[in-house]
């Protein structure tokens, strides 16, 4: 247990908790006016809706060693990242609201949250992030910190041409990066193996010559050991990783998504293997923590977290005359 | 005033910024060794060092990213694209990150990068090597498009565009980098979004940018000899767009032929007419005039690709045609 800092795993299980948290009030309040036709652009979060719930690990277990300098660029499913990163809470959700207090003054909605304060980006086309993380990587590099810069994907986006260029150019330039590959099944519907020639995308590190992690199951603590290791190594300028972790999606591509494509069993038998409960168990079990602090804990997120919707659901959106704004004249 | 080549005007631009900043970089292929696909970047390995004067492999997706990343973090970054018909492969990262970050992050974020490099037809070069974008990059809100047609301008738009914190596509050409032009030694800049009256005439505007804008000149010597006065314009910024200096000599001359390099269709010299027909109808003598290539890719052939471009017999017989002569 000597690598395993215990501060740490609860520091994990408060993310893990507050990411799932927070995405089950939305999923409740995007369906408000969508029932029973469902209609994308009805109720008070209109547009798509990608959540996380049970990829939680992928995130928690990698950002607990990252500081508010590290870089981070998510995907289009990016809440568990942002809430672990560190993302203001408040204007998180009030930017999902589409309102004036959000992070982008209600111009971005969820797929484009965006939080210099913590160095946390996101966006809609499947593998843009990745070429972002790398230019950050660049410029740590070039201010000579030890900050590094760490890009999540799907593993979809292994596919893309970004992931192949951004990869060689982090490797050829030996940039403190590590590219998180949440491998959590489903490209929307295509199944992993339809769409991927190999079966983890830790296997194409060695293309690049860099170091190649896999972590399976969804399993939190695993992620949290191999991340340790790999963010150690590129803050020491020994170059960049990969690391994929085999996750769960627990819900549709997005809200509404009616899974036809896959088997009735699989999320039941996934949601039994809930990583959160699994951390909760360890911690019990390890007497890492007690049942009354983790209640504590919890508590303070569930106050945190609606909070924040209160925020949101209060503010004002934006005056219209506001859709000019923000561009250069 | 010196007399320098059109190259030595982009390098020198970016050398004295660089200079003076240490959060700019130039990157792209072939930008530090060789010295520049078109030696654009002569000399700057040297003086600023493999850290700010940058090899890529061919990856335009990946160093267009990669530059924006680094713009998010304090840097400036100059990318050379070895032509614009190459910076199709890295569009993605132009349109849906460098344009819209600003506006997306709700003003958080600004993108502080240059886009250079050649555009339009170079010689012989077949469809993909001879293609015209600054349409497509204009057409886009939150990208500034500078199009210089010799090397003063070219030296002191590139210094604003450079000094610039939103994105600025910088289109060049691989038959001016040779041209040459007197440049002040002294120190200076040319803001962006206004044009320039490159002749002053009373007869006819004609309205162009970049390297075509030497036939708008040829048309009016020669049109000149038959005491036909033509107003030359020269917007070097086609977005932001001039309106003013259009609409100005428009009403002035009362007619009006545009020459632009690129496909007819949706272009600038669409959005030109149409904002002339708007706010000058009453001063129009007869209906304008656009000039542009034929509407299909670049032919090879030297014959074809002569019928295909614009020149300045295109332009005299436009400018006759709106004088009804």
């Amino acid at each position: 247990m000597d690598h395993i800092d215990i501060k740490d795993l609860l520091w994990m299980y408060r993310a893990m908790k507050k990411s799932r948290y927070f995405e089950e009030r939305i999923e409740k309040a995007y369906l408000e006016g969508k029932q029973p036709i469902f209609n994308i652009g009805a109720g008070a979060i209109p547009g798509e809706m990608h959540l996380s719930n049970g990829q939680e690990p992928s995130a928690a277990g990698i950002i607990v060693h990252l500081t508010n300098n590290d870089t981070v660029t998510a995907t289009h499913r990016p809440h568990h990242e942002a809430i672990a990163k560190g993302v203001d809470l408040k204007k998180m959700a009030a930017e999902i609201y589409g309102k004036k207090t959000g992070l982008s003054k209600g111009k971005g909605g969820h797929m484009h949250l965006f939080d210099p304060n913590v160095k946390f980006s996101c966006g809609g086309i499947v593998g843009a992030g990745i070429p972002h993380a790398v230019g950050a990587a660049l410029a740590n590099k070039k201010k000579e910190t030890t900050d590094i810069a760490v890009a999540f994907i799907g593993e979809g986006a292994a596919n893309s041409g970004a992931f192949h260029e951004s990869l060689n150019l982090a490797a050829l330039w030996n940039l403190p990066f590590i590219l998180v590959v949440e491998d959590n099944s489903w490209g929307i519907s295509v199944a992993q193996k339809a769409s991927t020639s190999i079966p983890s995308n830790d296997l194409r590190a060695s293309s690049y010559g860099i170091k190649g992690y896999l972590v399976n199951d969804n399993d939190p603590i695993e992620m949290y050991k191999v991340s340790k290791e790999a963010v150690a190594r590129a803050r020491k300028g020994k170059g960049p990783s990969i690391i994929e972790i085999k996750t769960y999606r627990f819900l549709g591509h997005f809200q509404g998504d009616p899974e036809l494509y896959r088997n009735k069993e699989e999320v039941p038998s996934l949601r039994a293997k809930d990583p959160i409960n699994r951390l909760k168990e360890y911690l019990l079990k390890e007497d890492l923590s007690t049942t009354e602090e983790i209640k504590t804990l919890e508590n303070e997120i569930y106050t945190e977290v609606d909070s924040a919707f209160e925020f949101a659901i209060q503010s004002e959106y934006p005056k219209p005359e506001e859709a000019l704004e923000d561009v250069f004249y | 005033m010196k007399t320098i080549q059109f190259r030595e005007a982009v390098q020198q631009a970016m050398s004295e910024e660089m200079r003076k900043d240490d959060s700019i970089y130039l990157m792209g292929e072939e930008v530090a060794e060789y010295n520049g696909a078109y030696k654009a970047s002569k000399g700057m390995l040297d003086e600023f060092g493999p850290e700010r004067v940058i090899d890529t492999p061919i990856a335009e997706l990946g160093f267009s990213g990669i530059a924006i990343g680094s713009a998010m973090n304090g840097n400036r970054p100059i990318v050379e694209f070895m032509t614009f018909n190459f910076s199709l492969v890295g569009i993605d990262q132009i349109i849906n990150n460098a344009a819209k970050l600003r506006q997306m992050s709700g003003g958080q974020f600004n993108i502080p990068i240059v886009f250079r490099g050649p555009t339009a037809s170079a010689g012989q070069l077949g469809a993909t090597h001879s293609q015209a974008f600054e349409s497509w990059y204009a057409n886009c809100p939150g990208l500034k498009v500078v199009v210089p047609s010799n090397p003063y301008d070219a030296k002191g738009l590139l210094k604003s565009a450079i000094r610039d914190d939103d994105p600025v596509i910088f289109m060049e050409s691989e038959q001016m980098y040779g041209d040459k032009g007197e440049v002040p030694e002294e120190e200076y800049t040319i803001p962006l979004g206004v044009a320039d009256i490159k002749r002053e005439g009373t007869d006819v505007t004609i309205v162009s940018f970049g390297k075509i804008i030497k036939e708008a000149y040829a048309a009016a010597d020669e049109l000149e000899k038959e005491g036909i006065s033509c107003e030359v314009i020269d917007l070097r910024t086609v977005r932001p767009l001039d309106h003013d200096t259009i609409l100005k000599s428009v009403k002035k001359t009362n007619r009006l032929v545009i020459l632009e390099e690129a496909w007819p269709f949706g272009n600038i010299s669409t959005e030109i007419a149409y904002s002339v027909q708007m706010n000058a109808f009453d001063y129009l003598d007869a209906p304008i005039i656009k000039i542009n290539t034929a509407d299909t890719p670049a032919p090879y052939s030297p014959n074809l690709l002569k019928e295909w471009l614009p020149n300045s017999e295109d332009v005299v017989k436009a400018v006759k045609k709106v004088l009804y002569k």
